[in-house]
C-alpha cells in the first residue's frame, strides 16, 4: 500500500475551472512528477470549496493550508517552498481584512467561520471521481443500515423526525411528502431528482452534483427504498456539462460495484438511475412541466391534483425533490433525524445553502444554519459591501423571490419569515444590491426573465408578465404615468393569483416587493423622470464642467456618435439629444470634468 | 470495470476501511512527524529520512500518520531533526540517520516510548 504524506486539494468546480483550475493541476502532476514526489504526494481534484471569488483553491494537507488565486505559474514555488520544504507560500494565502495576518488555514478564515456544512460537507473535501473517498467518509453506510436493518416505514420516520423541508424553494416537509408516495397504490414508482436550476446566480444545486454526487445518488435511493420506487431519474438542464459528466461517471462506478442495480447487497431491494438532460426551461423545474419533459412531451405544467404522488411519471406515483434535499438524506438516515432536527429554527430545520452573489466582497457559495441573520451572510460572512458602498437591499429566491432592505438585515432566516416579508426562501439565491442599483431596474430585470421563460401555457402569466415589462420599460425610460404605476401593481396581483403554475405566482414578487419597499424610486422615474440611483441610462444626463475641464479633446475623440462638438481653444459641449448616454466620454476623461446626472 | 461487487454492508465496511488514507492525511492523523527540509537539512541528508519515514509508514501499514516537513529552525548543526508529536507532546530528534528512522517509529510513535538516546528536546 502507497501512503501519501500529503493531499494537494484543487478544486475542479465550474468556477475555479473558469480561472484556470486544470492548467494548475496538470501544473502539480508535472511538477511533482520532475521533483520525484509523485509517490508521496496525492493531486486530488474536488467539487466547489464555495468562495469562487478567491479561485482557483489549493489546499495542502496534512497542514490544512489554504492557496487562493493560484495560477499554473505559483505550483513550482507552492512544491519547492511548501512540500519540499515545509515552508508555505504567505503571499499566496487568504489576506484577512485590516491589520489581520494571512491566514493560512479554512477555519480562520472568516468566510468558513459560521458556516455549517452538511450538504456540502464532501464538497472540496474528496475527489468525486472517486466513489472509495466518499465510502472512506462513511458514504453508503446509511443505504446498507436503511436496506439490512430499517424498515421503509423507518426510514421515512427519521426523515420526518428531521424536520427537512423542500430545498428547491416550495418548503414543503419532505417526510410528509414521501408518506404520500409510499401510500399510493401502485406497483412501478418513480423517484426524481430536480436538477433544473436556473435561477439567475444560483449555483447551490450544480456545485453539490459536481462535488459530491454520491451524495445525491445515495439520497435518492434511500428515498426509493423508503417508497418501494426502483427506478429514479436525475433531470438536470445540459448547460451543466461537468455536473453531468461527474454524475454519470458516479453512476457507473455505483453501478460497477453492485450499489446500483438489482439485490443491492443482496437484499431484495432494487434501484436504477438515469440521468436526463433537459434543454434549460426555467418552466422544467416545475415539476408537472419537468416530468412532461422526461416523457418527451413540451415542459409545460399542468394543474394539479392529480399529484405527483399519484400520478406522475408516465402515470405512475412519483416523488420529486430538488438536489440539495436529497444530498442532506443520507446523513439524516445516518445520524437520525434528532441529530438534524436540533439545527435551525422551530419550524425551519438543519441548514440552508445560499449563493451569495452581486456587490458583495465574497461571493460564493456557502451552507449555513437555518435562523441566522442575513445580516450575518452578507456581512460576516460574505465580507460586507464591495467597495465598502454603502448597502441597499438583497435579492432573495432568484426571479421567484423578492427584494429585502436594511431593516429586515436581523430577520433570522427561516422560511416563514422571509415569506411574511413577501420574499421567499427559493432555491437561495442571495443577490446583494449597493447604492448604485436602481430598484425599478432590478424588478425590470428579473420579469424580464421570468416573461422571457414563461411557457405560454395560460393567459395570465404569458400576456401578464409581458405587459408588466412593458409598463416598467416604460417607467425606466421616464416616460410612465402614475396610471402606470397603478396598473403595474393592479397587474402584478392578478398574475400572482391566476397563474397555473409556480412561475407565474411567483414572477411579480420582485415587483411587488420593490413597490412595497422602494416605492420613492418608482415615483422619482415617474414625476421627477429622475433614477436616484444613476442607473438607467435614459434618464441620465452627461454634461462637461466646464471650470475642470482642459479641453483636451479626448470625450471628442472618442465619442461614438460624434455628439461632443468643440474645439482645443473654445471648449466642448455635449449635445443631450444626440446622446446615447453610452458613458464613454465619463470613462475617458483623465480630469473627472464630465458629470453623470 | 474490473472490481469486486459490494454484496454486504461489511464488503462497504472493507472499502471504507481500505480507504482510509484517501482521507486520513486530511484529517491531520493522530500522531505527527515532522521532518526539517530546510536547506541545511537537507544538506544533511533530511530528504533520505523522509522516504525512510514514508517506506516505514507503508511496511507498517500506518495510515493515521500525518507527515509534515518544516523549514530551518535554528539548530542547524544538529539536522536532520525529526520532530514527533504523540498525544500533544512534542519530542524533537537530531542528526537523524535512515537507520534510526524505523527505531523511532517503532518505539515512539507507536509504542509512545521516547528514543532517549536520540531526543535533544521537548515541548510540552
Amino acid at each position: 500500500m502507497t501512503i501519501f504524506r500529503s493531499h494537494v486539494l484543487i478544486c475542479g468546480g465550474t468556477g475555479c475551472t473558469s480561472s484556470g483550475a486544470a492548467e494548475v493541476i496538470g501544473s502539480f502532476k508535472q511538477e511533482l512528477a520532475r521533483r520525484k514526489l509523485d509517490e508521496e504526494v496525492l493531486v486530488v481534484p474536488t467539487g466547489c470549496h464555495g468562495m469562487c471569488e478567491m479561485g482557483p483553491i489549493v489546499v495542502v494537507y496534512p497542514e490544512g493550508t489554504f492557496y487562493c488565486k493560484v495560477t499554473a505559474s505559483d505550483v513550482p514555488e507552492i512544491v519547492e517552498e511548501h512540500i519540499y520544504k515545509g515552508r508555505p507560500v504567505q503571499r499566496l494565502m487568504y489576506e484577512g481584512s485590516g491589520d489581520m495576518p494571512a491566514l493560512p488555514h479554512y477555519k480562520d478564515i472568516p468566510f468558513y467561520g459560521k458556516q455549517h456544512r452538511i450538504a456540502l460537507a464532501n464538497c472540496g473535501y474528496i475527489n468525486p471521481e472517486n466513489i472509495d473517498e466518499y465510502i472512506a467518509r462513511g458514504g453508503y453506510e446509511a443505504l446498507g443500515k436503511a436496506i439490512t436493518s430499517m424498515t421503509p416505514a423507518q426510514v421515512i420516520d427519521e426523515v420526518k423526525a428531521s424536520g427537512l423541508r423542500g430545498r428547491g424553494g416550495g418548503g414543503f416537509p419532505t417526510g410528509l411528502k414521501w408518506s404520500f408516495c409510499a401510500a399510493a397504490q401502485g406497483d412501478k414508482k418513480y423517484v426524481i431528482c430536480n436538477a433544473d436550476e436556473g435561477d439567475p446566480g444560483a449555483f447551490m444545486d450544480r456545485s453539490i452534483l459536481e462535488g459530491d454526487p454520491h451524495s445525491v445518488i445515495e439520497g435518492m435511493m434511500l428515498g426509493g427504498y423508503a417508497m418501494g420506487a426502483d427506478e429514479g431519474y436525475v433531470y438536470c438542464r445540459a448547460e451543466y456539462p461537468l455536473a453531468i459528466e461527474r454524475l454519470k461517471h458516479a453512476i457507473a462506478v455505483a453501478e460497477g460495484y453492485g450499489l446500483l442495480g438489482n439485490n443491492i447487497m443482496n437484499s431484495s431491494f432494487s434501484f436504477h438511475l438515469h440521468i436526463k438532460e433537459g434543454a434549460g426551461a426555467f418552466v422544467c423545474g416545475e415539476e408537472t412541466a419537468l416530468m412532461g419533459s422526461i416523457e418527451g412531451r413540451r415542459g409545460m405544467p399542468r394543474p394539479r391534483p392529480p399529484f405527483p404522488a399519484n400520478s406522475g411519471l408516465w402515470g405512475h406515483p412519483t416523488n420529486i425533490n430538488n438536489v440539495e434535499t436529497w444530498a442532506n438524506v443520507p446523513q439524516i438516515v445516518g445520524n437520525g433525524g434528532e441529530w438534524y432536527a436540533a439545527m435551525g429554527t422551530e419550524k425551519s430545520k438543519g441548514t440552508k445553502v445560499f449563493a451569495l452573489t452581486g456587490k458583495v466582497k465574497h461571493t460564493g457559495l456557502v451552507e449555513v444554519p437555518m435562523g441566522i441573520t442575513l445580516r450575518e451572510i452578507i456581512f460576516d460572512i460574505g465580507g460586507g459591501i464591495l467597495d465598502d458602498k454603502k448597502f441597499k437591499a438583497v435579492q432573495i429566491g432568484g426571479p421567484s423571490g423578492g427584494c429585502l432592505t436594511e431593516e429586515h438585515l436581523d430577520t433570522p432566516v427561516s422560511y416563514e419569515s422571509l415569506t411574511a416579508l413577501g420574499a421567499i426562501m427559493g432555491s437561495g439565491g442571495l443577490v446583494v444590491m449597493d447604492e448604485d442599483n436602481c430598484m425599478v431596474d432590478v424588478a425590470k430585470f428579473f420579469l424580464e426573465f421570468t416573461q422571457k421563460e414563461s411557457c405560454g401555457k395560460c393567459v395570465p402569466c404569458r400576456e401578464g408578465t409581458k405587459h408588466m415589462l412593458l409598463l416598467l420599460e416604460k417607467i425606466t425610460e421616464g416616460k410612465g404615468t402614475m396610471e402606470d404605476l397603478a396598473m403595474l401593481e393592479e397587474l402584478a396581483h392578478m398574475v400572482r393569483d391566476m397563474s397555473l403554475c409556480g412561475l407565474g405566482q411567483t414572477a411579480p414578487n420582485p415587483v411587488l416587493t420593490t413597490l412595497r419597499y422602494f416605492k420613492e424610486e418608482y415615483l422619482a422615474h415617474i414625476v421627477d423622470k429622475r433614477c436616484p440611483a444613476g442607473a438607467c441610462t435614459a434618464l441620465l444626463e452627461y454634461t462637461i464642467l466646464q471650470d475642470l475641464c482642459k479641453k483636451c479633446g479626448i470625450c471628442a475623440k472618442n465619442c461614438p456618435v460624434h455628439c461632443i462638438p468643440g474645439d482645443r481653444k473654445s471648449g466642448y459641449l455635449i449635445e443631450t439629444d444626440k446622446c446615447i448616454r453610452c458613458g464613454t466620454c465619463f470613462e475617458k476623461c483623465p480630469f473627472g470634468a464630465i458629470e453623470k446626472k | 470495470m474490473e472490481q469486486k461487487k459490494v454484496t454486504s454492508l461489511q464488503d462497504l465496511r472493507a472499502i471504507r476501511e481500505k480507504s482510509k488514507d484517501l482521507s486520513s492525511a486530511r484529517s491531520g492523523g493522530e500522531t505527527t512527524v515532522i521532518v526539517g527540509m530546510g536547506t541545511c537539512g537537507i544538506a544533511a541528508g533530511a530528504r533520505e529520512i523522509l522516504n525512510e519515514v514514508m517506506s516505514e509508514l507503508a511496511r507498517r501499514n500506518l495510515d493515521n500518520i500525518a507527515v509534515q516537513t518544516t523549514g530551518c529552525i535554528g539548530m542547524c548543526q544538529d539536522e536532520p531533526l525529526l520532530d514527533v508529536i504523540r498525544s500533544g507532546r512534542r519530542v524533537t530528534y537530531g542528526r537523524v540517520k535512515p537507520e534510526d528512522v524505523p527505531t523511532i517509529i517503532a518505539e515512539h510513535v507507536v509504542n509512545g516510548r521516547v528514543v532517549e538516546k536520540l531526543a535533544i528536546g521537548r515541548a510540552d
